[in-house]
């Protein structure tokens, strides 16, 4: 199978294979106007299996969602037909509104209207806690 | 400095200088009678602390200053539902000053990012409660002249004591402070707060022994042992009595070692070892308002 290239667009490449959609859905590309290719389980001599976004256009895209969701991810920028940035995600400072705090004792558990705020707080190990309550955040538990 | 919500807001120098005019203060109280002369703090307080909060008062008065507020929160605005954030601003309007007492963890600093005054934490249920912590570093500058080189041994509930997790990262931060954790397995402390222990070098051990611990003291913080933290009464028994302080486990102890308690007691420190010299609890609690006195005036810009 074979998706065209792109001459202005970016492509989220080294997805996490089974998790396309999911970014998808959080970068709400289904959105845009423009041509999107969600391409599931690709070979990746890397990765064995990855999933690909390619979208046919330049957007804005929030990185620090999909560098906190799959930090493995390139993002690649095309113009022109060719390779204009490729950035390797880090795994973002702060993550706000994409996970939520389970505390029941914190204050997000009463007050409906704030939003969940996330703290990178162990860089080496991934570690995220609410900015409130310093609950550590339980990946997967979305 | 704006607020005070974690005790790690504040930098080392931050802490000298509040303990070094709060120490003033307490050397010569007149100077600071009228310092917050028609200043006004509202004691915000969602959950009953009396003792808390009798210490912001009495702080502010002795400055000169005035006092509004509530003491729970079916006297107050949340009880018909009204955010942190709305309460804040409103009672920003009248107050200069805000001290939150709040059952959520966090609300303080909710009410920190929308006030228009600074907000104080004074306890978001079982998370912080930086003026306790200031009062134990108060406290133990006092009594023993600064931090550096001591042996700290922390003893009791070290899982679920936020006063004792507070005081380690606060304490952690001097050289060579080395910490003795002294508790039942049940209530080791938690890997997250060891782990903050390690990366900042602080030299630290485990005991379940108070005995063994005592003779290597400069300061013993005794904490309370709740009987809810356990499953069953014999266990909670039988440990808490091998964590009472009594004057006999204390005649090990040296003779300028310093016992203190965040307060209240219930039975974890006997009665007989209040007149010991080294018990410094009751001094702490006075500690207490003169380090509040001392952040009010830092935060109004009206310290020294
Ligand atoms: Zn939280």
């Amino acid at each position: 199978m074979v998706i065209g290239q792109i001459e202005n667009g970016i492509v989220l490449d080294h997805i996490t294979a089974g998790r396309g959609r999911e970014i998808y859905d959080i970068l709400e590309l289904d959105r845009l106007d423009c041509m999107v290719a969600l391409i599931k389980n690709a070979d990746s001599v890397k990765m064995g299996k990855k999933d690909i976004i390619k979208v046919n256009e330049v957007v804005d895209l929030d990185l620090d969602v999909i560098g906190y969701l799959d930090p493995g991810i390139t993002v690649n920028v095309i113009r022109d037909g060719k390779l204009a940035k490729r950035t390797r995600l880090a795994l973002p400072r702060r993550v706000c509104g994409v996970i939520r705090c389970r505390n029941p004792r914190c204050i997000t558990s009463v007050e409906q209207e704030l939003e969940h705020v996330f703290r990178l707080s162990d860089s080496e190990e991934g570690v995220y806690r609410c900015i409130y309550c310093d609950t550590r955040a339980e990946r997967g538990a979305e | 400095m704006k607020h005070l919500i974690d005790i790690l807001d504040l930098s080392v120098e931050e802490v000298e200088r509040l303990l070094e005019l709060a120490g003033r203060i307490q050397d010569a109280p007149a100077d600071y009678a009228e310092r917050c002369r028609r200043k006004k703090l509202a004691t915000l307080f969602f959950e009953p602390s009396t003792r808390t909060r009798l210490s912001f008062e009495a702080a502010m008065y002795e400055l000169g200053g005035n006092v509004l507020g509530f003491s729970e929160a079916q006297s107050s605005s949340a009880a018909k539902g009204e955010s942190v954030s709305d309460t804040v601003r409103t009672v920003g309007c009248y107050a200069d000053i805000i001290a939150m007492r709040h059952p959520k963890e966090g609300a303080p600093l909710v009410a920190s990012l929308r006030s228009p005054v600074p907000v104080i934490n004074a306890g978001d249920g079982g998370h912080n409660h930086p003026t306790q912590t200031l009062t134990d570093l108060m406290t133990i500058r006092r009594e023993l002249g600064g931090f550096s080189g001591l042996t700290v041994g922390l003893c009791g509930d070290l899982k679920f004591g936020r006063t004792v997790h507070s005081l380690l990262a606060a304490l952690s931060r001097y050289p060579g402070v080395r910490f003795v954790l002294i508790s039942p397995e049940e209530l080791r402390l938690p890997e997250y707060n060891k782990k903050a222990l390690e990366a900042s070098g602080a030299d630290w051990r485990e005991t379940e022994s108070l005995e063994e611990a005592m003779p290597e003291l400069d300061v013993l913080y005794m904490t309370r042992v709740q009987r809810e933290r356990f499953f069953n009464e014999a266990d909670y028994l039988r440990l808490r009595d091998s964590y009472i302080l009594t004057p006999e486990k204390l005649g090990a102890a040296r003779a300028d070692m310093r016992v203190l308690h965040p307060l209240p007691r219930v039975n974890e420190i006997s009665v007989a070892v209040d007149d010991d010299p080294r018990a410094a609890y009751f001094r702490q609690v006075r500690n207490g308002k003169f380090v509040r006195m001392a952040l009010i005036l830092t935060l109004l810009g009206l310290g020294d």
